[in-house]
Formats: C-alpha cells, sequence, structure tokens
C-alpha cells in the first residue's frame, strides 16, 4: 500500500473510533443531565442515583472521546500537511473556535461536575452538567461545520497568487445548507445513540430485577427521548441528502450504484454484484420512484447517473477518476437506513408496553432492547462511511484531490509504523472500555443515600 | 501585519499556559508513584489534580488549533517533520489521559500498577518530547524552499533540543512537586517537600545553563533579556521558597519560572516560527506562514470575546477546589471523591 492509502486508512480507523464514543457522550450527556434536573425539580431519590450511575457510563466515554480526538487534531498535520497547508486559513478556524469556544467549557465543567458533588450548590451543581452537555454539542457544531465545508466549501475565495482558498465570510461556514441539516442529522443520532444505551442498560437491569423502579424510569426516559429522535433523525437525514445531491451529485448516484442517468428513479432494496467496474448489477427489490423522492423531494425527480457525472468531471477539472467506492457507497446507505428502521421499531416496541404499563415485565423485550446496544454504532459508522467515502476522490469537493493533500516529508514506513501502533493502542483500549462499561453496566444502583457515600468500586 | 503577531502571542501564551497549568499536573502524574507509597496515598495526590487536568490539558488542543488556524504552515511542517515525536507524545497523551478514570475502575493491586507505570510514563514523556518539539523550533531542522522537512528521525534530537525537553521535564517536577506540598497534608506533604527541594537545586541548574544556550542558538549573543533574567530569578527563588517551607510563595515561583522558560523560548524565536538549517532563508517566519487577514480578524473577535471567559471559569474551579487532600480520606470508608457514581 502506498502513504497515501496507509494515511486514508488510518484516518479512516482513528475517525471511526473516534465517532464510537461522541455520540454516546453527547447523547449519554444531554440524558444524565435530563435525570439529575428531574432529581433536582421532584427530590425522588432514584432520579440522583440513577444520575450517578448514568455519569459514571457518561465519564468513562468522555475519557477515551477526548483522547483519540487529539489523535484527530494532529493528523492534519502529521499526514495531511499538504491538506493543512491550503486550507488551514479556512478550516483551521471553526477547529480554533472549537477549542476556545466550547472545548474548554466541556472539560473544565466535566471536572467541576464530577468533583463537585459535595462542593458546590445544588443549583450550580446542576448547571455544571448542563455545560457539559451544551459544551459537547457545540464542540460537534465547529467540527461539524469544519467537515461540512470539505464537503460544500462556502465562504472563501482562491488568492490569486497562492491559489489557496482564504476564507472571505465565517458566517458562510454556519448558514451552509450542508452544515445545517449533517449537524442536526449528528445531533439526533447521539441522542439516538445515549438513548439506545440508557434503554439497553435499563433493560438489562429490569431483567435482572433490581431497582426496577429507578430503571423504569431511565428505561421510560430512553424511549421518550429515542422515539422521537429516530424519527426525526430519518427525516433529516432524507433532507440532508437531497442536500448532498445538490452539491456532491456523485455521492448521491454511488449510493444507489446508478451509472446512468434516470427520470423517475427506483430504489432497490438489495443488489448482487455491482463492484467499481461492474455497471449493471442486478437489483432486488426495486421501489418506483423513491430514489427520486429520496435524491430530489420530487416524485419523478432526476438523478444523473455516475458515468454522465464523471464526463463531466473530467471536462472541468481534467482527466481522473471521479467515482467514489460505489460497494461502500451502496452498502453504507442501506445498512444506516435499515438498521435505523430496526431502532425504531425497538422504540415502537417499547414506547406500547409502556403505554400498557408492561415495560418492566416484558421479559422479551428486555432481551431484545439489550443487543440493541450494538446497532447505534454500527449506524453511525455506516454514515461516516456514506459521507466521507463519498466525497473521495475529493479532500475537499472541487477544490483539492485527497491525493494532493497527504503530506510530501512523510514516508510510507512511518505512516505504516503509525497505523500499527494506534491499531493496537485502539484495540488494547477497546477491550479495556468494554470491560469497564459492561461491569458498570451491571453494577447494582449505590443505595440511596448516594449523597455523601464513596462509591462501591467493584472486586474481583 | 500586526493581527499575525498578535496571533504569535497568543500562540505562545497558549503553550505557556499549558506549560503553567498542565505543567504541575504532568508533575504530579509522573510523582503521584513515588509521593504516594500506597494507594490512598497515590489516590489522594491524584486527587489534587483530579478535578482540573482535563480542563488543564484544553491549553495544549487549542494552542495547536491556534496554529493551525493562524499560521497553517506553521502546523503542517512542524506536525509532518516531527511525525514520529507526535505518535509518540499522542500515545503518551492517551495513556495518560485514560489511566486518570480507568486506574480508579478496578480495585485489583496488577490494573493500578499498570495503570501507575502509564500515568507516570506518560506523564514524564509528554514534557519532554514537547520540550524536544520546542527545542527544533529554534534550533534548527532541515526545512526546504517549500518549507518542507527534508531530514530523518535523527534530526529531532539535537543536543540543544534534547536538553530543552530535560529542562522542561524537570520543571513540570519542580512545579508538580510544590503543588502537592501546597495541596495535601501530613506525610504526603512531607515527602513532596523533601522531593521539591530536591530537585530544586537541578531545575536551576538546567534553567541557568539552557537560557544562555537558547540566546547563543537564536544567535542572540549570551546576555539574557528581561524574560531571560526573570526565568533565572524565578527558578533561585522557588528553590530557596521550597526550603524555606513557604508553599504558596513557592508555587508561584515555580510558575513564574516555568512561564519564562517557555516565553525565553518564543520570544527568541520571533520573528520566525521553524529555522530552516537548510538556508535561514526557507524559515517560517509570522508574515509568510501566516493565514489571510479576515480569518485572523475573526478568530481575534472569538480569541478576545471567549479567552477571559475560559481564564474566568478556571478560575473559579480552582477556587471551588482550594481545599488541601489527605491520605486519610482515601482509606477505606472515607470519602472518595473520585467519579460521578
Amino acid at each position: 500500500m502506498s502513504q497515501l492509502d496507509l494515511a486514508r486508512l488510518q484516518f479512516a480507523m482513528t475517525s471511526i473510533y473516534h465517532f464510537l464514543f461522541v455520540p454516546i457522550t453527547i447523547g449519554l450527556g444531554f440524558l444524565t443531565a435530563l435525570l439529575q434536573t428531574g432529581w433536582h425539580r421532584t427530590g425522588r431519590q432514584e432520579l440522583l442515583r440513577l444520575t450517578r450511575f448514568f455519569g459514571v457510563l457518561l465519564v468513562i466515554n468522555i475519557a477515551v472521546g477526548v483522547v483519540t480526538g487529539l489523535v484527530q487534531e494532529f493528523q492534519f498535520g502529521m499526514d495531511w500537511s499538504a491538506y493543512a497547508r491550503t486550507v488551514g486559513d479556512v478550516f483551521g478556524a471553526p477547529l480554533a473556535m472549537e477549542g476556545l469556544a466550547a472545548f474548554f467549557l466541556e472539560s473544565t465543567f466535566l471536572g467541576l461536575w464530577v468533583f463537585g458533588w459535595d462542593r458546590l450548590p445544588p443549583r450550580v451543581h446542576l448547571a455544571t452538567i448542563w455545560l457539559v452537555a451544551v459544551g459537547g454539542a457545540l464542540s460537534a457544531a465547529f467540527i461539524m461545520a469544519a467537515n461540512s465545508w470539505m464537503q460544500h466549501p462556502v465562504g472563501y475565495t482562491v488568492d490569486p497568487d497562492t491559489g489557496q482558498p482564504r476564507l472571505n465570510d465565517v458566517w458562510a461556514l454556519f448558514t451552509n445548507p450542508v452544515f445545517l441539516r449533517g449537524y442536526l442529522h449528528v445531533m439526533l443520532a447521539s441522542l439516538t445513540t445515549g438513548a439506545v444505551l440508557m434503554l439497553a442498560v435499563s433493560a438489562w437491569q429490569l431483567r435482572k430485577g433490581s431497582a426496577p423502579l429507578a430503571f423504569h424510569a431511565s428505561a421510560r426516559l430512553a424511549l421518550v427521548v429515542l422515539v422521537p429522535a429516530v424519527m426525526l433523525g430519518m427525516l433529516v437525514g432524507s433532507e440532508l441528502g437531497v442536500t448532498e445531491g445538490k452539491y456532491q451529485p456523485m455521492k448521491i448516484a454511488a449510493a444507489e450504484a446508478q451509472w446512468t442517468t434516470c427520470q423517475p428513479c427506483s430504489f432497490s432494496l438489495f443488489q448482487i454484484g455491482g463492484g467499481q467496474n461492474d455497471h449493471d448489477p442486478t437489483k432486488i427489490i426495486e421501489i418506483p420512484h423513491l430514489l427520486s423522492l429520496l435524491a430530489t423531494n420530487h416524485w419523478n425527480g432526476q438523478v444523473v447517473g455516475m458515468d454522465p457525472l464523471q464526463s463531466q468531471y473530467e471536462q472541468q477539472y481534467g482527466p481522473g477518476n471521479y467515482v467514489p467506492n460505489v460497494f461502500i457507497q451502496y452498502w453504507s446507505m442501506r445498512v444506516m437506513a435499515y438498521l435505523a428502521v430496526l431502532v425504531l421499531l425497538v422504540g415502537l416496541w417499547g414506547l406500547w408496553l409502556l403505554y400498557r404499563r408492561r415495560l418492566s415485565s416484558a421479559r422479551l423485550f428486555h432481551r431484545v432492547a439489550v443487543w440493541t446496544a450494538v446497532l447505534p454504532p454500527l449506524i453511525n459508522t455506516a454514515g461516516w462511511l456514506l459521507t466521507e467515502s463519498g466525497r473521495q476522490p475529493w479532500i475537499v469537493q472541487g477544490i483539492q484531490l485527497t491525493r494532493q493533500g497527504v503530506s510530501p516529508s512523510v514516508t510510507t514506513a512511518t505512516v505504516a509504523t503509525s497505523l500499527i501502533v494506534f491499531f493496537l493502542l485502539y484495540a488494547v483500549l477497546s477491550v479495556v472500555e468494554v470491560v469497564l462499561m459492561t461491569r458498570y453496566a451491571r453494577r447494582e444502583l449505590a443505595p440511596p443515600t448516594a449523597e455523601s457515600t464513596p462509591v462501591p468500586t467493584p472486586t474481583y | 501585519m500586526a493581527l499575525a503577531t498578535f496571533w504569535f502571542i497568543l500562540t505562545a501564551v497558549l503553550w505557556t499556559g499549558f506549560f503553567i497549568l498542565e505543567g504541575f499536573d504532568l508533575g504530579v502524574g509522573i510523582l503521584h508513584a513515588v509521593v504516594g507509597r500506597d494507594e490512598p496515598g497515590r489516590r489522594a495526590v491524584i486527587s489534587t489534580i483530579g478535578p482540573l487536568w482535563d480542563g488543564n490539558e484544553v491549553w495544549l488542543i487549542v494552542a495547536a488549533a491556534s496554529m493551525f488556524a493562524a499560521f497553517p504552515g506553521w502546523y503542517a511542517t512542524m506536525f509532518s517533520g516531527l511525525y514520529p515525536a507526535m505518535v509518540l507524545l499522542l500515545v503518551a497523551l492517551i495513556l495518560r489521559g485514560v489511566s486518570f478514570e480507568f486506574r480508579e475502575k478496578v480495585l485489583a493491586p496488577h490494573w493500578r500498577r499498570a495503570w501507575t507505570v502509564c500515568l507516570s510514563g506518560g506523564s514524564l514523556l509528554v514534557p519532554l518530547l514537547i520540550g524536544i518539539a520546542l527545542g527544533d523550533l529554534l534550533y534548527g531542522l532541515p526545512i526546504d524552499q517549500d518549507q518542507e522537512f527534508t531530514g530523518g528521525l535523527g534530526d529531532l534530537f539535537s543536543a540543544y533540543s534534547v536538553f530543552a525537553g530535560l529542562t522542561l521535564a524537570v520543571l513540570c517536577v519542580q512545579h508538580g512537586a510544590t503543588f502537592i506540598t501546597l495541596k495535601t497534608t501530613g506525610e504526603l506533604r512531607g515527602r513532596a517537600s523533601l522531593l521539591a527541594r530536591r530537585v530544586a537545586p537541578v531545575t536551576a541548574l538546567a534553567v541557568l545553563a539552557f537560557l544562555p544556550w537558547t540566546h547563543s542558538t537564536a544567535g542572540k549573543g549570551v546576555l539574557p533579556n528581561l524574560v531571560a533574567l526573570i526565568a533565572a530569578l524565578a527558578v533561585l527563588a522557588a528553590a530557596w521558597l521550597v526550603t524555606v517551607r513557604r508553599e504558596g510563595w513557592a508555587f508561584t515561583a515555580t510558575t513564574v519560572a516555568i512561564a519564562t522558560t517557555v516565553l525565553a523560548v518564543f520570544v527568541d524565536l520571533y520573528p520566525r516560527l521553524m529555522v530552516s538549517s537548510t538556508d535561514p532563508a526557507y524559515s517560517l517566519t509570522v508574515q509568510n506562514s501566516a493565514s489571510g487577514g479576515y480569518a485572523l480578524k475573526v478568530m481575534s473577535v472569538v480569541a478576545i470575546v471567549f479567552f477571559p471567559l475560559v481564564l474566568a471559569y478556571q478560575g473559579w474551579t480552582w477556587h471551588v477546589f482550594r481545599r488541601r487532600v489527605s491520605a486519610e480520606q482515601y482509606t477505606v470508608g472515607g470519602a472518595t471523591g473520585d467519579a460521578a457514581g
């Protein structure tokens, strides 16, 4: 493999890994804040116990999320120095803002929340968890603004001397249609992820029969957040698809493996074949008009195929291959959508049980809900693959190709070594994270007077 | 352009802030196993920085981000040129960062020992590596006319830059030992104070050697400028104050010492950002590496609004956690003060 391949693999691996923790952090952050708010308002002891219980899970995830975020920040300079040099003027600005305006907030108030239980007045302490949650959400906003610029560059002019993009309208970064929809989509996906985790843990505890009153409350909160979040997430996601279809038509055409232009266009549930060179895959169960609807919001909308787009780009940008990996596009889109439907069904099932007052006793639902926890990470990963792989071969759509962005001074061997180092390190961290998460998720709820007593640390 | 210079100063301030704040928590990380001989002692020592370290580390993140945004060329050349050191730095930061959280979560001795090793080792590597990197900026690296690094691994470890790393590491140890003295009681405080007194002469010697070496490396003679003069006085004052057991003042002195030592490097660096050893004309400078005027203006507004705010709430955090801690709090039955649950 070349330095370019390895650098891309490294970025993909570390981003996917980082983004396993980010949505949990954001989603669970808000849910924990809601639990604490509930305790503050009602004084119900079980809500305080739940706050502390889920707070531990939250903090474990933040720890891994923060340190893996460092790798993301450094990597732009390490592996993608030509990219950093060219676009730092525009792309670096939201990153710097993220640190100043959001990350300081999240990290500082996390320390205050975790260690401030008996040093801060309850109202002030409640404010700290909300600031942690808001800080996390703000961080995501700045990062998404930067990322959306790579998908649909706005608010810049090209310096005639250097050919470099120069920021000329910072407001445009935050009104970028790809950003507005993409950010909302990420926030809803994060709430979904946090809610599914809370639901899964609560279901496990309900099945075991420990503190049923408390875990019924957390399961209910999770369900009430989960169902609207998934539904809105799907809605916003399809809007995002239309927006991207407008600015990155190749991405959307590849997601349906659509080589030729069609009107109206059908959506296939599955296909056989259809790799990079197979222009005629066997589509299975085609739903008429659905692709038109998804990609353009119109019943008879036209979707331009990859072949005409390819010739158009060759004329515009010169010879080259402008088709992203069709297999990844086609399947990541479907994995994301299909699994999201599954999550929604589980959520609706749970709501129905809640309505029928059978949530605490529905054994089968508990079993299913526990396993639902594996779905959001898969959905989130597929979503990012769809977005980022679909941007290829561009690192910034229409401005810089990915292969032009790599560091000229770094050797293949160096990247390979660091890839192995991070792979091993992340593998170890995964094991530790999973062990700790399951251990703490299965732990008994702390006694009601948890306020002044220590955390019961489990022993072997 | 004045804004570019403003961002150079801000970047220098961010790195300085990082060393002031994370400096002591790195020191605490390095020393926690030695100062806290048993488990309650170690937990007590770690808890002195428990609420603070995460916020402190953001200074590093913002420092790097400000380089990216204000001086993309600097960020690109430095991070790709120092690639192997950066990988090691990230590994150290990751292991150290998760060890705070992971260490407390399982009681088994071998588990805690493993994370103690990660915490101490990682905390030592961070100032060492960043120190080497700062030294490299000033000492010079092979950089061609396209601002690309053309050297190899060996170029990163000049005698000067390695000494810069060692100086910053020992400063962190001193800063951390003084901080533990200030924040603990009983035996912990005694051991930390003893350590601070033992390390003080080494720190003083290192800084006193480092400052003229920095000047001569920068080609500015050996006579100290004002910043270097303050650094020299502060490091001597720190050594004296810790001997006469004035911990509060000693910590103030180590704060000034570590800040001015880092600043001294940046003062000598200006207006260059990275010296090219290939040809001084290829050096990266504030002028040839800065972002466009509009980007700098926007970020200046953001910095001017948010920076004071950050200082205010971080200062408030200090106030909230101003109490001393003792090992007794961490024996069985005492309050743990850790974790949310």
